[in-house]
Formats: structure tokens, C-alpha cells, sequence
């Protein structure tokens, strides 16, 4: 078995009395695509917030490569190798397509700056398919091209870890068929890739494993096969009597 | 360097020329006219190196600027008067980052109204202190003249200008922009927000208090409630932002005109000068957003060049 990247273990977050995620372990290998499904408000996001920093977890330890990130702050993680998308795509508005790249690729994981910094950030560009782009404000964008804007300003972090937090969410069928397309391609250049996903048709093609989470807890863990046929996941989903 | 960036410089030096010539082929007057826009070049400039990236709208120029003006109050009779502007830039920057540790993780309205509390909260230390001591005001009696206040207002101006362009090609100047932009996306792309806003705010503390040390033999007489006078701070804000603070020259833009039109109504109107304030900042809001800059760039925009 391949390296493993990311670990987790016993990570519990709480807001006041509210336990958002409890006790969540699981381990991410190199190259590997990974999904974290589960039903509404089961914690997913909040797992991902962890991860990348956005806040700390009550309890418990986040290990990238053996190195902890647990209560480091989200800049600290980045640079160590972290990289997301936002569920609600986050641009920066004022600038320009390839600066929103190049902004990824100046203070993340591999540092560049200068004429490196934007060739890198063109070619990001022309990898997930906005090379004529360039030089437009991003007001001009098309949704699903906003989303390939941040795909490529998380990628010129070149993370050791991609976070894509419901990354597919919101595209119809035929920009659902290219995002999907452009999310394999990544896995086929052997990057490591956490995703959270409702998509369902997403998770059957792309992951390699899977977590499923409900109610803060890890539910089932393996195959998506696997897991989605795991009775506690189908009970999750729909129910106690279908189970 | 490439033609546009020679064509630029040239273009500078021989702007700063002229002004340099100001007090040889002009009368008493523009010189008085002429260092007033200088210290709210330097003001605003540098007010705008900070404020202009990150949107954090700083009230506390009055703050910096009056620390300025004591440095060079208690000081100029055992120091050479050279040795004050630094001190006091020292000062000013030593403020800039206490406050920018404690106000930074403030967003929005927050950091305004602290930032307008903090130079009426530096004003009654120094009142307190005075009354501690049983000081009243300073005189600040030096045999520098106008000319000489003007030329060191623009050596500062210089290299305001300098730092301005220096950091705007820098990692610093990307990173502020990115943190103007979406401070959430700024941190995830491995920003450290705060250092880097803290860095910068200490640049317009740094010339303020500069500028507020070479003018203080200008106004003789200082005293906490006229050296922290929050009128300042207002000023440069609204001079800053209807020139446009897109553009390393666009504060200027707007401190010549504003200056000349002040000028004006203080003589015409002198209870007037509020209003004037006032109505600059409507005109900002509704007409201008993004000051004289916006307008010269939209204008370029529809009928070509570059």
C-alpha cells in the first residue's frame, strides 16, 4: 500500500453544546482519491474546515506526512501543503483570471513569483481549460468556469492534499459530465484528493475509497461500493425502513 | 526596465523638479499652498498604500501625525532637527504595528471607529501626561523656513513614492491586494494575513509622524488638541478617495484640487469647510467610486490606448 499522506484521528469538533464532528478517524494514501459523503449537517464541511484550518478541533490530531496540523493556523497550512475550493466559490473579484491563479501558486505549498509564478499559473490555466482566459476579470466568467478559475489557484499551491468541498455541486449534466472528466484526469496524474460530495454518480467514478459520515460520526468507511451498500449508510440515507 | 517604466521615471523626475523649483519662481503664497499639498501628498499617498488594497478604511492618521509633532516638540532644542523626522518615524511605525496587533483582526466598521477612538485616546495620554507634569503647550521656535519645511516635505513625498512602487511590485504588495480582495481565500493560499497587514500599516504610521515632525516648527505653537485634531484624518481619507486610490498617483489627483478648493472657502466661507467635506464625500460615493483614477481609466478604456 501506497504512502499515507493524511491521518486522522480522534478529531471531535464542538460549538458550545453542539458536537459538529465526533471522534472522526480515517487515513488518506498518496495518490488516492478520497470522498467524505454523508446526508445534510452530517459534519462533512466541518471536517474539511478542520483540515484546511479554517478552525481548530476540540480534540483529537491531523498528521500531514507526520507533521501536525491540528491548531495551526489556516496560512500555516496551506503552506505546508493543503489546498481547497470553497462550497460557495470564493474569487477575488478585483483581479484578473491569472492573478487569481497566480495568487495560489505566490505563498502555498512550492512558492514561485515573478515570470514563474505566471507561466506556472498559465499553464494551470490551459490544464483545466480556461487558457484563453487569461486576461479577463473574472465578472465575465461562467459558472463552472469559476469553479475551474479556483481549481487552478488550489492546484498552483501544488498541495500535497487538494480539498474540494462540494466542488461539482451546482453544475448541470453536461457541465457535470466535463467536471467529473476534469476531476479523473487529476486523479490520473497520481494527485492525492479529498472530496465532499453529494453527487452520487461522482463518487462511483472517482473515489478510490470513501467515508461516510452521519450525524458527526464515521458511519462506513471503504470502496464506494462498499459503503454505499453498508446498511448503516442505507438507514442514514433513507431511513429505517429501508434499511 | 521596459520603455513604459523609463518614460514614467523621466516623467517623475521632472515633475518633482518643478516642484522643487516651487519656491524660486513662485510667490509666498504658493509656497504656503505648496507645502500644505505636500504634507497631505505624503499623507495621503502613504495613507493610501495601506487603505487602498486592503479597504480598511484608517482613521488614525491624526494619531501618527501628532506624535509627529511632539517628537520634534520635546526634542528640537537637544537634537539635530535632521535626526527628528526618523525618530519620529520610528515612532510612528512602533504605534502603527502596536495598534495593528490589537485592531487588524478587526474587519470593517470596527476598525474605523477604533482607529478614530485611537487618536483621541493618544490625545488625552498626552494631555495627561502634560497635566501630570504641569506642561501646557510647546513652542516650537526654529530658524527652518518655509522653503526648508517644503523641501523636506517633498524628500519624504519621494520616498513615499519610492516604497509605494517598490511594494506594489512586491510579494507584500500581491498579498495585500489578495487580503483586499477575499481575506478567507488569502489565508487558505498560505497568507499570513495579519503579519502582512500589520507590515504595511506601519508605512503610512511611519510617514504620518514624519510629516508631522518636519511641520511642526510651521505651527509654532503645539498643544494635544490641535496636533491630534481628527479633522485630519478625515481629510486625507476624502482626498485620497476622490483621487482614486487604484494608482500610485492618484491621491494626488485629489489633493490638489481639494487643497485649492479648501483654501478657497476657508477664505470665502470659513464655517463652510465642513460642508465642503461633506459633499466631497457624497460626490465620492454616488458620482466617483473609484475617484479621479476610475474615471481617467474608464475614459481610457472607451476611446483605447492603453
Amino acid at each position: 500500500m501506497s504512502k499515507t499522506v493524511l491521518q486522522v484521528r480522534g478529531v471531535t469538533k464542538r460549538f458550545g453544546g453542539l458536537v459538529a464532528v465526533k471522534d472522526m478517524a480515517f487515513d488518506v494514501h498518496q495518490h488516492e482519491v478520497m470522498g467524505i459523503i454523508g446526508p445534510n449537517g452530517s459534519g462533512k464541511s466541518t471536517m474539511i474546515n478542520m483540515i484546511s484550518g479554517t478552525f481548530a478541533p476540540s480534540a483529537g490530531s491531523i498528521l500531514l506526512n507526520g507533521r501536525e496540523l491540528a491548531g495551526q493556523p489556516a496560512h500555516r497550512i496551506a503552506q505546508l501543503g493543503v489546498a481547497r475550493t470553497f462550497q460557495l466559490v470564493r474569487l477575488l473579484p478585483e483581479m484578473s483570471v491569472l492573478d487569481n491563479v497566480i495568487a495560489g501558486a505566490v505563498f502555498g505549498h512550492r512558492r514561485r513569483w515573478g515570470h514563474s509564478a505566471e507561466t506556472f499559473a498559465r499553464d494551470l490555466l490551459a490544464r483545466v481549460g480556461l487558457a484563453h482566459a487569461a486576461g479577463l476579470p473574472v465578472s465575465t466568467l461562467t459558472y463552472i468556469d469559476t469553479k475551474r478559475v479556483e481549481l487552478a489557484r488550489a492546484l498552483a499551491c501544488e498541495p500535497e492534499v487538494l480539498l474540494l468541498d462540494e466542488w461539482l455541486a451546482g453544475l448541470n449534466p453536461t457541465e457535470l459530465a466535463v467536471g467529473i472528466a476534469l476531476i479523473r484526469s487529476l486523479r490520473d496524474e497520481g494527485r492525492t484528493v479529498i472530496l465532499v460530495e453529494h453527487v452520487m454518480d461522482a463518487i462511483r467514478s472517482l473515489c478510490d475509497r470513501c467515508v461516510v459520515m452521519a450525524s458527526g460520526e464515521k458511519i462506513a468507511e471503504g470502496t464506494p461500493a462498499q459503503a454505499l451498500s453498508d446498511p448503516h449508510v442505507i438507514r442514514a440515507y433513507l431511513g429505517e425502513d429501508d434499511a | 526596465m521596459s520603455a513604459r517604466e523609463v518614460r514614467n521615471l523621466l516623467v517623475s523626475v521632472v515633475l518633482l523638479g518643478l516642484c522643487a523649483l516651487l519656491p524660486v519662481y513662485g510667490s509666498a503664497y504658493w509656497l504656503t499652498m505648496g507645502t500644505t499639498m505636500a504634507m497631505f501628498a505624503v499623507l495621503a499617498t502613504s495613507w493610501a498604500l495601506f487603505s487602498g488594497p486592503t479597504h480598511y478604511i484608517s482613521l488614525a492618521t491624526a494619531a501618527f501625525f501628532g506624535v509627529g509633532t511632539f517628537v520634534t516638540g520635546l526634542w528640537f532644542q537637544s537634537l539635530p532637527f535632521w535626526a527628528l523626522p526618523l525618530i519620529a518615524a520610528v515612532a510612528g511605525a512602533a504605534l502603527a504595528a502596536l495598534v495593528g496587533l490589537v485592531t487588524l483582526r478587526l474587519s470593517g466598521v470596527y476598525f474605523v471607529i477604533f482607529t478614530l477612538g485611537l487618536a483621541e485616546m493618544v490625545r488625552q495620554v498626552f494631555t495627561w501626561v502634560q497635566n501630570q507634569t504641569g506642561a501646557r503647550g510647546m513652542y516650537v521656535l526654529t530658524s527652518l523656513t518655509e522653503r526648508e519645511i517644503f523641501w523636506m516635505l517633498l524628500a519624504l513625498g519621494t520616498l513615499v513614492y519610492l516604497a509605494g512602487w517598490l511594494i506594489g511590485r512586491s510579494r507584500l504588495g500581491f498579498a495585500l491586494r489578495i487580503i483586499g480582495n477575499d481575506e478567507t481565500v488569502a489565508k487558505h493560499s498560505g497568507i499570513d494575513t495579519a503579519r502582512a497587514k500589520v507590515l504595511l500599516f506601519m508605512v503610512p504610521g511611519a510617514a504620518a509622524a514624519a510629516a508631522g515632525a518636519m511641520l511642526a516648527p510651521r505651527y509654532i505653537y503645539i498643544e494635544p488638541a490641535t496636533a491630534f485634531a481628527p479633522l485630519l484624518s478625515f481629510q486625507v481619507v476624502i482626498m485620497a478617495l476622490l483621487g482614486g486610490t487604484g494608482r500610485l498617483w492618484g491621491p494626488i489627483a485629489g489633493v490638489i484640487p481639494f487643497t485649492l478648493l479648501w483654501e478657497a472657502i476657508t477664505r470665502q466661507a470659513p464655517n463652510q469647510t465642513l460642508l465642503l467635506l461633506g459633499l466631497a464625500f457624497l460626490l465620492i460615493v454616488y458620482v466617483l467610486p473609484g475617484g479621479f483614477v476610475g474615471l481617467w481609466d474608464r475614459a481610457r478604456r472607451r476611446w483605447g490606448g492603453r
